[in-house]
């Protein structure tokens, strides 16, 4: 057991598995890969401690695919990988999309396209995140910039998860996950920890995919007495295939509608300074730590600036983007990638708005001289 | 109170667990805050590792080291990699077993036979990254021997924690001679203007 309510030193991985543990956790099947290896060493370790399983499994495809079962048969789910293994989870995350079935996928970011560089950090998945796999699905996705942050948040990822039983993905990068610093753990008693809803057993004939809370379906758990079909193809109330093209399409808009109804409980941002910012940084994860600390030199020399720093990163937090940044002389959009949230932010801000790029790519980090000297440039 | 370090040498030389111990004391045994960054090749053992720590009584945001000013450099090509990013002022400590050269630095230099101590003393070279470290605590005076001796206990592997409190002692004596003498003198590598980062009038040798 770890300690709570004292500082100690955590690393952000070991936050990420401790933090799961502590909501419920009990089931981990992965295939370790760097930087991610410590989420499932640790979870190697602890679950057996706690009565959970942990599976080191033949590959990252089966890793997701046992992750998906052990969820059907009521156990909260979780998986760790990075790029490349994010890229074999793709078929059966949208599996669990389409079956609705809660679970946490854990992305440590690392330099890629491919295997890339797997000790360097990187913020290259973002858009993989979102659209990785085929089809028009929704997806959520939290993205923590602290090792107190990653703990809290995938608790919050698994209550997103269960409540509407979707896969969340907790998007972290090589900064945060290999990052050790002081954490304070709450006291577990403290945690708001949600599980699924299940059915009532009066509710027969049962019909596990009609939806019953507002747009999310009571699954029952397999082993709780009920019979019923599970599948990837486009599926009616009862859980059998359809052809029907009504049946189809609504399915669809209602995994949507689920998304889009919870937005205001699943979207959490940091504004930092932003009150009075002439100019602002838009940074997530690791980076947003650089930017804070530009934003607060800039201050220190007289420049207006500020930090929007989204949490939940899809679905994109376009309200909070506009609501903060729309008035604004410009925003630097800081990340490692090419440029990948910054086309979200110019598509919610609008013309009138400059957006400049900070980029960086092949495992150098952003450091908040190269954020400071860009705002000194807007003019 | 805000110090910046960076360890670095060779894999497998335990440079990254010696910055994980030090931040370790920092947090759980001195009551600061701080963080500890790794960046290392993709191989086990050899190619470069460097390990970077922050101690701060503040808030630390960016974790990462730019101009370190205390610095233990474990091997050669480290010194030349690194050398020239310590802040002027600095402090260096030097395996002097394994970095024969020491070019010119703007800076404290406490060169010690770290490895040679761990082979002669322990006939362990495993145990060079705690010497290193305890001569950084000596010199330094930043974190206890005290704090750093009960990091090391929850640190090291199971049944060898004798033997890491013993290497803490020897490096930490090293490191306290070395400075006495430095500072008492004035007859130095270390420089004329060295002066501890805390007061250690009270240190045992």
């Amino acid at each position: 057991m770890v300690k709570t309510g004292k500082g100690i030193l955590m690393q952000g991985n070991e936050a990420c598995a401790e933090g799961a543990i502590a909501c419920g956790m009990r089931f981990f099947a992965g295939y370790p890969i760097t930087p991610s290896t410590e989420i499932a060493e640790l979870c190697a370790l602890r679950l057996p401690q706690e009565g959970g399983v942990f599976i080191q499994m033949e590959d990252e495809l089966s890793s997701m695919a046992a992750v998906v079962g052990a969820s059907l048969a009521g156990a909260k789910a979780m998986t760790a990988t990075s790029g490349p293994g994010f890229s074999l989870k793709q078929e059966n995350i949208g599996f669990a999309c389409m079956a609705e079935v809660p679970c946490v996928v854990v992305n440590v970011q690392r330099v890629g396209p491919s295997t890339g560089m797997p000790t360097s950090p990187a913020q290259g998945d973002v858009m993989q995140v979102r659209w990785g796999t085929h089809g028009d699905h929704p997806m959520i996705a939290l993205c923590p910039w602290s090792v107190q942050e990653t703990y809290n948040i995938v608790i919050r990822c698994f209550n997103i998860a269960e409540t509407l039983r979707t896969p969340v993905i907790l998007l972290m990068d090589e900064i945060v996950g290999h990052l050790r610093e002081k954490v304070v753990l709450p006291d577990p008693s403290t945690l708001t920890i949600v599980s699924r809803r299940k059915p009532q057993k009066s509710s027969l004939p049962y019909l596990p995919y009609k939806p019953v809370y507002g747009d999310v379906p009571a699954i029952a758990d397999y082993g709780d007495g009920f019979r019923f079909h599970v599948t990837g193809l486009s599926h009616d109330y009862t859980g059998f295939p359809t052809n029907d093209a009504n049946v189809a399409a609504e399915e669809i808009k209602r995994l949507h509608r689920k998304v889009q109804a919870a937005r205001n409980e699943i979207t959490f941002v940091h504004k930092y300074r932003l009150e009075d910012a002439e100019i602002a940084v838009f940074a997530y994860g690791g980076v947003a730590r650089s930017a804070m600390e530009a934003v607060m030199r800039a201050r220190e020399q007289g420049i207006r600036a500020g930090l929007f720093r989204p949490i939940t990163i899809w679905p994109f937090p376009e309200e909070e983007v506009r609501q903060s940044l729309g008035a604004l002389k410009a925003v630097v959009v800081a990340e490692l990638n090419l440029g990948q949230m910054r086309l979200e932010v110019e598509r919610c801000l609008g013309k009138g708005i400059e957006v400049i790029g900070l980029n960086r790519v092949g495992g150098q980090i952003i450091t908040p001289d190269d954020i400071l000297e860009t705002l000194r440039g807007v003019k | 109170m805000r110090m910046e370090f960076r360890l670095a040498g060779s894999g497998g030389q335990g440079v990254i667990l010696a910055g994980v111990i030090l931040a370790e004391a920092a947090v759980s045994y001195e009551g600061l805050n701080a963080v500890q960054s790794q960046s290392y090749g993709p191989e086990s053992r050899g190619g470069a590792s460097k390990c970077e720590v922050i101690i701060s009584d503040g808030e630390i945001y960016f974790p990462k080291v730019i101009s370190p000013d205390v610095m233990l450099i474990m091997n050669q090509s480290s010194w030349n990699k690194y050398i020239h990013d310590l802040k002027k002022g600095g402090i260096v400590v030097a395996d002097s077993t394994l970095v024969k050269e020491l070019t010119p630095v703007d800076g404290h230099v406490f060169p010690f036979e770290i490895t040679g101590s761990a082979i002669h003393e322990f006939g362990r070279p495993v145990v060079a990254n705690i010497i290193g470290l305890g001569c950084l605590a000596g010199v330094t005076g930043v974190i206890s021997k005290e704090a750093v001796r009960k990091a090391i206990m929850k640190r090291v592997p199971k049944g060898t924690e004798e033997l890491n409190e013993r290497a803490l002692e020897l490096g930490y004596q090293m490191g306290i001679r070395k400075t006495l003498e430095f500072t008492g003198r004035g007859e130095s590598n270390g420089g004329e203007d060295f002066e501890p980062i805390r007061d250690r009038s009270k240190a045992s040798v």
